[in-house]
């Protein structure tokens, strides 16, 4: 029997995704603002073989509220923008792909496209980016340029909430369609350096793209040129179908968080349903399983170490993720059965770094391999690459006509 | 003792002071270019590396302007993982203050200034045009007159933000279980006619406390903008008798800013040409000079100022005849020189009477009218000039700006740097290691009183 490799991507964040992560006997948490506890994360993602890291970002401290602020002293608070982090930490890596995380609520297109395209051109065609929205007042209260409703809990079903959120991923699908106009924007070979008639560029090869959404106009075209990948990756994360709708109409990646394989079924389903409502039935979205996971060679100690991790935190760990607590290999069980029902990959969440990145990297990784799940070496030297995607055509390049 | 030179290296940028058609010139785009440009400068002790930036590609006549080289990266990007591939030379990035906020651009200097082990410096720099605002969804523009004073309210906002942090609440104490020695850290309250913001900064306090602050205005309200609140100022005003004037009118500005001399340090831009004898520099430079104004670029300069379309002029031939078209330039767009001819119709009469006089053609009268301050000669006449300038007091140094991309550096590093540090006016191994301290600047406490020195 055959098998399918899947995709594996490890996501960074502070200390672990535990909020006691930072308390564990190997964490760093004085070190969690430079760049070699980064580097070092990186260099350890690489040896596993992982397709990329994301990297957490949002433009506020972090809070155990996700609406609001807490004047919390026990938790990790501060951080660095992802964007930069993952340029800073690239070039230290050959293979490994960087998915950062980028708001789009708050930021402008063009920013964040000429920033992708140079982390691409630095990575030499491994960048991507997670895209997500801010909603919290304040996040808006950061920027001061748009009155937002107060999102809670408690408001969550408030037709005001809900309309306010799906604007802000229609918001965010714009935005993703303005990124990948302003990469096509150059063409690849627009750079022609013809001496004898002393043009640098053909601009016939580069591109006004006239974008008019919404919210926001672009003209462009952009002032980097077409990054090696052509089109970096873009992911995003989701729970529920509006979100969903973001993947299907505008990633190449989605992130979701089933509880078991039937809802790991259901999941991909919805997905592939936004997806071939958007007309993209034909392209490759992949659908990676999020899992937070806290993982020792036997099942009793990994549960143990959550459990005082717990006892730390003063509360019982929960997430919007499935928590996975056991061995590499009963993982690799989980992770094969969900694969059947789906998923093409998985973005695994360590509950504490670095351990449960090494459990990862030296025990999941190998596990897989033997299962003939997971890649022995490295097979490509992009991101797409590793993902299976092609290197798109320029949606603006003349079309080859057929004689 | 004298006065000790600062030096930096300017990432050859998008004008014709570049030539792309050396056959040494590499490419703009990869990093490759970028890391070989900055390891060139760090191992000649350089105090920083330079990156402009422009968000609009530039167009004349309607159409992008092609004869220079076109496109970059983006600074923030470029400026992070010259990081990972440098270790002490600073970082410098020109970044917008019209097309951006203050909260997004601190987050990220802040960052820069973490990942690089306090690096991190920025030029801020102001826009005005809708023509660039056509890329941002804040769209818009700026009346010209405002811009300073969104400029001085996005950097002071900008220094509120760093500042937010002290620098002692991330304590980190494991068996105590205390992470923050502040339960509400970075918090601010920043309200004017530009900016409402508030809430809670979310990185913490960086290596130098602020970036090191870059300005490169020369209007009287821009010298003053930076008598208050620069560290250094990138300037345009590059022969002695000139730089000499800026120096002792800005420097004398800083009293009425509560400022001492050594606060604010005076870089203006500089190329260089270099040859084993004064004669074959000056032959260099001329040929440098020839390869930036091309027959084709010398109209394009033409056009900028006579502000209409020429493109059957003969590049070769006098000067035209009409006189420039009067009000505001259409011709190009995006191009900040333009509006260094306040009086385009003078200025044309001004070139006339030079090339009559001279005898020169078009090409060759741009040739003259448009070069930057340039130290041609051998190694040890460009070290003596550059020393000369540095004691009289016509800057504390220069920002060069070579013309080959990656490598037009090399030469400079390795035959003028160390005749500068045989005079001792250079230094031989970097000090410190933050960008700072090679620039003898104070490190910055919050509410941005200079530390005392230590």
């Amino acid at each position: 029997m055959t098998h399918t490799p899947l995709h594996l991507v490890a996501a960074l964040e502070g200390a672990g995704w535990h909020p006691a992560a930072w308390r564990e006997p190997g964490a760093r948490p004085r070190e969690l603002l430079t760049a070699r506890y980064w580097v070092d994360l990186a260099a350890e993602a690489e040896r596993g073989l992982l397709d990329a890291v994301t990297i957490e970002d949002a433009l506020q401290l972090q809070s155990e509220d996700p609406f609001a602020p807490d004047d919390r002293t026990d938790r990790v608070r501060g951080r660095l923008d992802a964007v930069l982090l993952a340029a800073r930490v690239a070039p230290t890596t050959r293979h490994l792909g960087f998915l950062p995380t980028a708001v789009t609520t708050h930021t402008e297109p063009f920013h964040l496209s000429k920033a992708v395209a140079t982390l691409d051109h630095v990575s030499t065609g491994r960048a991507g980016v997670r895209v997500q929205v801010a909603v919290r007042a304040d996040t808006a209260g950061h920027f001061g340029r748009r009155e937002v409703p107060t999102v809670s809990r408690d408001r969550h079903d408030d037709p005001e909430v809900q309309r306010f959120v799906a604007d802000q991923f229609d918001e965010a699908a714009e935005y993703v369609e303005v990124l990948r106009r302003l990469w096509d924007s150059w063409e690849d070979d627009a750079e022609i350096r013809d001496a004898a008639t002393g043009r640098f560029v053909d601009v016939d090869k580069l591109h006004h793209v006239d974008f008019e959404g919404r919210s926001f106009s672009v003209r462009g075209p952009s002032i980097t040129p077409r990054p090696p990948q052509g089109q970096p990756v873009v992911a995003a994360l989701g729970h529920a179908e509006v979100p969903w709708r973001l993947i299907g109409r505008s990633a190449d990646l989605g992130f979701v968080t089933p509880t078991d394989a039937a809802d790991a079924a259901r999941l991909v389903a919805a997905v592939r349903s936004e997806q071939a409502d958007a007309g993209r039935a034909e392209e490759t979205v992949h659908v990676f399983g999020d899992l937070v996971v806290a993982l020792d060679e036997d099942e009793a100690t990994a549960r143990e170490r959550l459990q005082r991790l717990d006892e730390w935190a003063g509360v019982a760990f929960t997430s919007d993720a499935h928590v996975f607590t056991g061995t590499p290999s009963q993982l690799a069980d989980l992770l094969g059965e969900w694969q059947q029902a789906g998923l093409t990959g998985f973005r695994l969440r360590p509950a504490t770094l670095p351990h449960d990145l090494e459990q990862i990297t030296r025990g999941l990784v190998p596990e897989l391999q033997r299962r003939g799940l997971f890649r022995t070496g490295y097979e490509a030297d992009t991101l797409r690459g590793l993902l299976g995607l092609g290197r798109p055509a320029n949606r603006y390049a003349a079309q080859p006509t057929n004689a | 003792m004298p006065k000790q030179i600062h030096l930096a290296a300017h990432f050859p940028g998008v004008n014709n002071t570049t030539v792309w058609s050396d056959p040494a010139s590499g490419s703009h785009i990869e990093f490759d270019s970028f890391r070989e440009f900055a390891q060139i400068a760090e191992a000649g002790k350089l105090d920083f590396v330079f990156l402009a930036e422009g968000l609009r590609l530039r167009e004349q006549n309607d159409r992008i302007y092609d004869l220079d080289v076109v496109g970059r990266p983006d600074t923030f990007t470029v400026l992070a993982a010259l990081a990972a591939v440098t270790e002490r030379i600073g970082l410098t990035g020109t970044i917008n203050s019209t097309f951006n906020e203050p909260y997004e651009v601190a987050r990220q200097f802040a960052t820069l200034d973490h990942l690089s082990d306090g690096r991190a410096a920025w030029n801020v720099v102001t826009s005005w045009d809708a023509f660039t605002g056509e890329n941002f969804r804040r769209g818009g523009f700026l009346a010209q007159a405002d811009r300073y004073d969104r400029a001085r309210s996005f950097l002071q906002t900008a220094l509120e933000l760093f500042d937010s942090w002290r620098g002692d609440e991330v304590v980190a104490d494991k068996d105590r279980g205390t992470f923050l020695a502040d339960p509400h850290p970075g918090a601010f309250a920043h309200r004017d006619a530009f900016f409402d913001i508030a809430g809670q900064f979310d990185v913490p306090r960086s290596p130098q406390g602020r970036p090191v602050v870059f300005q490169a205005g020369d209007s009287d309200e821009g010298r003053d903008f930076a008598a208050a609140a620069a560290d250094v100022i990138f300037s345009r005003h590059s022969t002695l008798e000139a730089g000499q004037a800026f120096y002792a009118d800005v420097k004398g500005r800083l009293p009425r800013f509560g400022r001492t001399r050594e606060e604010l340090l005076i870089m203006p831009a500089a190329t260089f040409v270099l040859g084993d004898t004064e004669d074959e520099a000056a032959e260099l430079a001329h040929e440098v000079r020839m390869a930036q104004v091309s027959p084709a670029t010398a109209v394009a300069f033409l056009e900028q100022l006579w502000n209409r379309d020429l493109s059957d002029h003969d590049p070769d031939g006098p000067l035209p005849s009409v006189d420039p078209v009067a009000g505001e330039n259409t011709i190009a767009r995006g191009r900040a020189s333009v509006r260094m001819h306040r009086d385009p119709v003078a200025t044309a009469h001004e070139w006339r009477a030079k090339a009559e006089a001279e005898g020169l053609t078009s090409r060759e009268l741009i040739v003259e009218v448009t070069g930057r301050q340039s130290f041609i000669g051998t190694p040890a006449t460009v070290a003596a000039t550059i020393d000369e300038f540095v004691q009289a007091d016509a800057s504390d140094g220069f920002v060069l700006a070579p013309h080959i991309t990656p490598g037009g550096l090399a030469p400079f590093v390795e035959q003028v740097v160390p005749l500068l540090q045989e005079r001792g006016v250079f230094r031989t191994d970097y000090e410190g290691t933050t960008l700072r301290e090679h620039l003898g600047l104070p490190l910055r406490q919050p509410g941005g009183a200079a530390a005392a020195a230590s």
